[in-house]
């Protein structure tokens, strides 16, 4: 009897792992059995239901995060075969093999994928970026927001803080203390608002210190990598203006 | 560096305007005379040049003391910078990287040139008239030939593009069409005074530029050792 037999498909994964925050890295391939359909997250949890690597050495298994798994949280992302991108919505199908698996190593790396985005919190609460409008009474409601305006400030608020901009940006580094793109434009957010507005020089100045907007050097990776497609050099040049417009007034006590 | 980083990088991208960006576009204007007028109006550029009140004051506050800071500032401002084209190869990331190593080129060249040129006039070796056969000498020297094309062009391509970056930098061009547009003419411009740089320097490598004095021979000398 004739027998069609084909050779199992499978995934090849090359990972970056690293076992202590101060341990060196190092790679390690994996070969895990293909499924259709398959993302970076089912592939990583292949490798954890059996941890052996290529040679069929048992392993520790890949430690990453992963929380919404539909591109909203941004805790998944990883440098996937090079471009830092959410593990989520990285499609095997899509992907060139083997796939190549790093952390982002602009931010601390904890174990294996899995990194430190404290910074970029940091960087938030830096920027002020939150509307006060708690007081000792009832302030009513407050000013109405223009439709058009509402438009364009939403794709702004999609920021999901994921750090793929600060990892594509080329000033986001040891020796630079700039705060990084997505920080930026959440000032420019909530300087939208019609009540975040009444505190728009508050975080202005927010910018116009070390670390700051004088950090972005125009190299516009950030708007190219970010993945919910949100204008962050169209952010950072009219923030520029603003800080601009901010400083001449200071200077003649407008 | 101390103080506010903030008001140190404006300060950097102002002076980078206001006034280097106009010397260069007048340097140029200056070189191409010996383009169009030959050894005499090369001369009378200069000699125009020199005649201009308070010129000492004008090379300070005009050419020395903002081409320092621009120049020092800048040097710590690429130091800043990681050059990550290897991962991300899009045009703005390499106009990024080539702003940073063309300004370091631009550095080393500008201060060989000032001691080649300015220098040698303000120690006495030469004269303002003798600057086009000084030049001569330099322009038909193979290595000083190609060390100035290059430094020319780092230096051109650090003006038209940092043209593009002071733009965005004072939010004069905000969206992604301006910016765009802004960066088709800055390239033009980068061409133009590319050419017009070029063409001075070929002009000066020709003989009526060619001048035998024993002044010179101190130049000659120097770019011997090159």
């Amino acid at each position: 009897m004739a027998q069609t037999t084909t050779a199992a498909k499978t995934i090849k994964l090359v990972v970056t792992r690293q076992d202590s925050p101060e341990t060196k890295p190092y790679e390690e391939t994996f070969e895990i059995p293909y499924r259709p359909n398959m993302n970076v997250i089912s592939a990583l949890m292949e490798i954890q239901r059996t941890p052996k690597n290529a040679e069929g050495k048992e392993t520790s298994p890949v430690c990453w995060e992963s929380n919404c798994l539909e591109e909203v949280c941004g805790a998944c992302s990883m440098n996937i075969n090079g471009k830092p991108r959410q593990a989520c919505t990285a499609l095997v199908d899509k992907l060139e093999q083997p796939i190549r698996l790093e952390p982002m190593r602009t931010f601390p790396v904890v174990r294996d994928l899995v990194i430190n985005r404290e910074r970029m919190f940091t960087a938030l609460k830096r920027v002020k970026a939150w509307i006060p409008i708690d007081g000792t009474y009832d302030l009513g409601p407050g000013p109405r927001m223009a439709e058009t305006k509402r438009q364009w400030a939403y794709e702004l608020s999609k920021c999901m803080t994921c750090g793929v901009c600060l990892e594509s940006c080329p000033n986001v580094n040891d020796r630079n203390s700039f705060i990084g793109p997505a920080a930026l434009s959440q000032v420019r957010l909530f300087n939208a608002h019609p009540t975040g507005e009444m505190n728009k020089d508050e975080r202005l100045e927010t910018l116009m210190d070390d670390g700051g907007i004088e950090g972005c050097g125009n190299s516009q990776n950030c708007v190219r990598a970010c993945p919910k497609g949100i204008p962050l050099t169209t952010s950072i040049a009219a923030l520029n203006k603003d800080t601009s417009k901010h400083m001449f007034k200071k200077w003649l006590g407008m | 560096m101390k103080g506010n980083s903030y008001y140190s990088r404006r300060l950097h991208s102002l002076l980078g305007v206001i006034p280097l960006s106009l010397f260069i576009v007048e340097h140029m204007l200056t070189n191409f005379a010996a383009v169009e007028g030959g050894p005499q109006g090369f001369k009378d550029a200069v000699a125009f040049l020199n005649g201009l009140p308070l010129v000492f004051f004008l090379e300070l506050f005009g050419i020395w003391l903002p081409l320092l800071f621009h120049g020092v500032y800048g040097l710590y401002i690429a130091y800043q910078s990681n050059i990550n084209t290897g991962q991300f190869q899009y045009g703005r990331n390499w106009a990024f990287a080539l702003q940073r190593i063309s300004g370091v080129i631009t550095f080393i060249f500008v201060v060989w040139h000032v001691y080649q040129t300015r220098f040698q006039v303000a120690v006495g070796n030469v004269t303002h008239e003798q600057l086009g056969s000084s030049m001569h000498d330099i322009a038909n020297n193979p290595f000083f030939f190609a060390f100035y094309v290059v430094g020319v062009v780092a230096a051109t391509f650090h003006f038209a593009n940092g043209m593009w970056a002071f733009l965005v930098s004072w939010g004069i061009t905000v969206g992604p069409r301006a910016q765009r547009v802004s960066s088709y003419i800055w390239m033009g411009v980068f061409v133009i005074v590319t050419a017009m740089f070029l063409a001075s320097l070929a002009a000066f490598r020709g003989d009526e530029f060619k001048e035998a004095s024993a002044a010179i021979d101190a130049v000659r000398s120097l770019v011997n050792i090159g």
